[in-house]
């Protein structure tokens, strides 16, 4: 008993001391029994009862007397009560040294711990490092797995859009949307049987096996009728509820639908303006869980005008079934702020079925579609040579003969084989004067103009859809005498009238935009691109060109209007097809000081008896035009002027062009 | 105040405690501080609170934290035993109270009296169990080895009674660490190990329940369009929308549609708000708390010390890691927080607890001391 002790007295000690000779202290008598009983022990409350029993009652007092006061008559019950038990089981003492043998097995050894928690300390640096890894793998890979989510939510509200005069576009109206918590619906089948009878096009296999998960919500059905509500309500299903949403409807169906884009179930803005109020951070807002309701949201204004817009889009499908047209389109932006005031481009799809816009024949051919824009262009290529000072409009170039370049010749449409006056080349729209102009300037000359111009690089605006335009890689003296005259370079057909209304407006290049702007807020950042002295005389040229030249047909009486026509060849299989044309006019509004600009283009128009077989643009896109200036200009407020203006170019007068409004000898025919 | 020369007990304290220690854990308790100003804002609006009620309330909380875990760090060893015993009963208790009288609490019931008993019993427990491990090694008279394996139960029965399954879960590996730190055969080490490993793969291969589980967390969309990950999506949308250097201090946006963003995702909006360097430098600092308690432990020559402060370490660690591996989607959601940094009262002062205990048992002491109180224990 008091060797027992002693040899407890420094646990310390004989820690170190066991670390080395495990069996050694086996033979003193005390330890030898408390070895023995702890080999029991360790068996013990598997195999014997009794033995179980005498740990248990050590047990139930260890803990309640404490640590510290139990200790001194510790060994002492120990003992006996292993004494009492083994006593009369010696013959199993063979079987007893077997266990002490594998006492290493279930025993523990203190003197292990040491290493051991330099072990764990390896396993946490281990664990630590993952997590270091993880998060580095995070931050180099910004775009890993942003997983797909966000599906079963409650649409949004959205801001209205209103046009110029506040007539609703776009608005939100509540509707109530079915919805089911699986977990809450006690007879699935029952449930899906039920709820496709009243709402017969949901589909029952998907509902059944949405409604087999464990998730906590899904949607039946978005945007039910009143009259489905009352049924669905009156089927009584617990776990099937309805709340109300938020859907976007366009009232004015297809007017438009270019621009106002749309937005889906959810309330997410997928193009167009929609998408575009979505990016100005609405769709943080929401996606943060901001609930905002139509109230919240300030109404947004387009620049478009409703009334305006509909007679252009009726105007340009009468235009394109009278011509026989595959497509068209046509845009009127006001040339002093840069707003689009209509704009329509057919074919085109309602956004309440918002599913037709994703047919590729439905873009909008003025902002997603380029092209070469033909003789238009000339406008630009004469008002650079005009600007540049190379020369005015009193100005004479020889368009005697085909201008020959390399193996190329270019030809006149309709040849005059004479030396023409600059304002001859325009409405006689001579290529080979143009052509002559533009390498005057040069190569390098003419593209920074079209680059000043936006000509060369992708117009951005409100809407998310654009499209580059094309521009030859290695632009050579050839590239610029085609694309003098519109060919060899595409570009957005608004991207065109954005360089156009700029050359008009007093040569401030103003960018298109879809939401209502005053001019001065247009003016506070627009460069001046041309002299107003060029962009006078290119409204003179125009002016001219709609009383003698290929423009006539688009001379309303009344709004002194200016014109140009354009006619491109289409390209098929690599080569200027004869037969397939592009046509586009574009008209000013009164030319003295214009408003509006305007655009009308035909994708292959046809001839007609009536247009003596031809399809170039004056016939087609021209009239067209003239159509809807008719109609929108009183729409827009214009009203007809009864007498002409007398000083209609007064810059040009101080400069001594002193023929203004008269007209020389009368131009080639309408083309 | 503080010399080496007069032996005040404020002094002696000073002199003995792991001063890095300390210091790292008051710069866990600022950075919970900070951090709690940017995840807690949206949570506070989202229940109609004032903007900065949880700042607030955790700089209340810090104030007897502070107190607990200055006190606490003041026990002999033998003071940390026997106060472990006394806070181990009346949390065995209040448990009990809870879940008999206490009200549920998204599913469970775990509080009572404004309190999360569980938090404060995890401490004394590692606390008992070290005890019972060194007694059980050093002293052939005490079975250790059997009361450690009997607590083990005694104290997550309860606690699966709540149901908190990640208390159980971390108490039962701290336990477990500390078994094999005890020194526990390889044999069972790597046979338990590997029957729980062989297990898995079994239950995986033959068991549909195990496998969808397993199938669930690593890709959400199996298991039949369940997508049911809110959460640690948003979380880890909160990683990448922050990138190395966040967004700014208030300049996060996902933190305003993650739930529990001022706890158990708070790593997240750190991620968001102050970046992936920050968070490496907040795993840094667990890191090394954790590294340094275990080796301080492994060279300790008292037995319970070295027991009770690898254990209280383990706790602190495997708490933290498991947080942080639960945002980053490592491992299934579990209910944790991130020590020191989540708002949370209970936790804090459980935390203080804790830390209290292990700087206390990690205290330089002269080899006599341990002697004459071994002696004490022994004689007296």
């Amino acid at each position: 008993m008091k060797q027992t002790t002693d040899s407890l007295q420094d646990p310390n000690e004989q820690d170190l001391w066991t670390a080395g000779h495990t069996e050694g202290y086996a033979d003193t008598d005390a330890l030898r029994t408390a070895q023995a009983s702890q080999a029991y022990a360790s068996q013990a409350y598997t195999s014997h009862p009794d033995a179980f029993r005498a740990d248990g009652m050590f047990m139930a007092q260890g803990p309640a007397a404490g640590p510290a006061t139990h200790m001194p008559e510790g060994p002492g019950p120990y003992e006996t009560s292993s004494d009492d038990i083994f006593s009369p089981r010696r013959r199993f003492l063979s079987l007893l040294a077997l266990k002490e043998r594998l006492k290493p097995f279930f025993g523990t050894k203190i003197a292990k711990s040491s290493g051991r928690a330099k072990l764990i300390a390896v396993g946490f640096l281990c664990l630590y490092g993952v997590i270091a890894v993880r998060l580095v793998y995070f931050a180099l890979h910004p775009e890993a797995p942003q997983e797909l989510r966000r599906g079963d939510q409650v649409a949004a509200a959205r801001p209205d859009l209103l046009d110029r005069n506040g007539e609703v576009l776009a608005t939100d109206v509540k509707v109530m949307s079915v919805f089911a918590e699986p977990r809450r619906i006690i007879d699935k089948d029952e449930a899906v049987e039920l709820l496709t009878a009243v709402l017969p096009d949901v589909d029952a296999a998907d509902l059944r096996k949405r409604l087999g998960t464990r998730r906590g919500f899904i949607w039946v059905k978005r945007a039910i009728t009143p009259k489905q509500r009352e049924e669905v309500h009156h089927l009584g299903l617990p776990g099937v509820g309805f709340l109300a949403e938020n859907k976007r409807v366009y009232p004015n169906g297809p007017l438009a639908a270019h621009v106002l884009g749309y937005a889906n179930l959810d309330g997410a803005g997928i193009s167009g303006l929609e998408k575009y109020i979505d990016g100005q951070g609405l769709a943080d807002l929401s996606g943060a869980g901001f609930k905002l309701t139509q109230q919240d949201l300030k109404p947004i204004v387009t620049s478009l005008d409703l009334k305006a817009t509909y007679a252009v889009r009726d105007e340009l499908a009468k235009g394109i079934a009278h011509y026989k047209a595959k497509a068209g389109a046509a845009c009127i932006i006001d040339v002093n702020t840069g707003e689009v005031v209509a704009m329509a481009s057919l074919p085109d799809y309602d956004p309440n079925t918002p599913a037709d816009a994703l047919d590729p024949n439905h873009i909008n051919r003025l902002s997603v579609g380029v092209y070469e824009m033909g003789s238009t262009f000339k406008a630009i290529s004469i008002a650079m040579a005009l600007d540049a000072g190379k020369v005015n409009l009193n100005s004479h170039v020889d368009a005697r003969d085909s201008l020959r370049y390399g193996r190329f010749t270019i030809h006149d449409f309709h040849a005059t084989h004479r030396i023409l006056s600059v304002p001859e080349v325009f409405t006689h729209s001579s290529n080979i004067g143009t052509a002559r102009m533009a390498l005057m300037v040069g190569v390098e000359g003419h593209k920074a103009f079209l680059r000043k111009m936006g000509q060369l690089n992708r117009l951005v605006t409100e809407l998310p859809e654009s499209a580059e335009p094309l521009v030859p890689k290695n632009w050579g003296e050839l590239n610029t005498i085609t694309i003098s005259f519109g060919q060899g370079l595409n570009v957005a057909p608004l991207q065109a009238m954005m360089a156009v209304g700029a050359l008009v407006n007093g040569g401030i290049m103003m960018k298109p935009t879809f939401l209502k702007r005053s001019v001065e807020e247009a003016q506070r950042n627009a460069p001046r691109v041309v002299k107003p002295e060029t962009s006078e005389a290119m409204r003179y040229l125009m002016r001219l060109n709609a009383e003698i030249g290929s423009a006539r047909l688009a001379d309303i009486k009344g709004y002194y209007i200016g014109g140009k026509t354009g006619t491109a060849d289409k390209i098929v299989h690599g080569h200027y097809a004869k037969d397939k044309v592009f046509t586009t006019f574009m008209a000013i509004m009164p030319s003295d000081k214009p408003k509006y600009l305007f655009l009308t283009l035909m994708d292959e128009p046809q001839g007609l008896p009536e247009t003596g077989g031809y399809r170039t643009a004056a016939w087609n896109a021209g009239s067209v035009t003239a159509r809807i200036i008719e109609r929108v200009g009183p729409l827009l407020g214009i009203p007809p002027r009864l007498d002409l203006p007398t000083q209609p170019f007064p810059l040009l007068a101080k400069l001594g062009y002193g023929y203004a409004n008269v007209p020389q000898t009368r131009g080639g025919p309408v083309h | 105040m503080i010399s080496r020369a007069e032996r005040s007990p404020l002094a002696n304290w000073w002199w003995t405690v792991d001063r890095w220690l300390l210091a790292s854990v008051l710069m866990l308790m600022v950075l919970g501080l900070v951090l709690t100003m940017a995840g807690s804002p949206p949570v506070a609006e989202r229940l109609g609170l004032s903007t900065f009620h949880f700042v607030h309330r955790q700089v209340l909380y810090l104030i007897p934290t502070l107190a607990v875990l200055f006190l606490v760090s003041f026990l002999t060893p033998r003071q940390v035993r026997r106060s472990a015993l006394i806070i181990y009963v009346i949390s065995m208790a209040l448990i009990f109270a809870a879940l008999l009288f206490g009200h549920e609490v998204k599913g469970a019931r775990r509080w009572i009296f404004g309190i999360q008993p569980s938090e404060f019993l995890k401490p004394a427990f590692v606390i008992l169990i070290a005890w019972a491990f060194a007694e059980g090694g050093t002293r052939r008279d005490v079975p250790g080895n059997l009361i450690a394996l009997l607590l083990l139960p005694m104290t997550i029965i309860p606690l699966m009674l709540q149901p908190d399954f990640g208390q159980t879960l971390l108490v039962s590996l701290v336990w477990a660490a500390l078994f094999f730190m005890a020194g526990l055969h390889w044999f069972w080490v790597i046979g338990i190990g590997g029957a729980g490993i062989s297990g898995g793969l079994l239950a995986y291969k033959f068991v549909p329940h195990v496998r969808a589980r397993v199938l669930k967390f690593l890709d959400p969309g199996t298991g039949g369009g369940i997508v049911d990950t809110f959460q640690v999506d948003t979380a880890l949308d909160s990683f990448l929308s922050g990138g190395w250097f966040g967004k700014g201090p208030g300049e996060g946006t996902v933190k305003r549609i993650l739930p529990d963003a001022h706890t158990d995702f708070i790593f997240a909006v750190t991620g968001e708000e102050f970046g992936i360097a920050a968070c490496l430098f907040i795993v840094s600092i667990f890191a090394f708390i954790v590294l340094r308690g275990l080796l301080l432990s492994a060279n300790n020559e008292d037995p319970f010390c070295r027991f009770a402060a690898a254990g209280l370490t383990m706790l602190f660690g495997i708490q933290s890691a498991i947080n942080m591996a639960v945002n980053l989607h490592l491992m299934p959601a579990k209910g944790m927080t991130l020590p020191f940094i989540s708002y949370g009262g209970s936790s804090l002062i459980s935390l203080a607890l804790a830390i209290g205990f292990l700087i206390a048992v990690l205290r330089k002491r002269p080899r006599s001391t341990i002697f004459l109180e071994q002696d004490g224990k022994v004689l007296a």
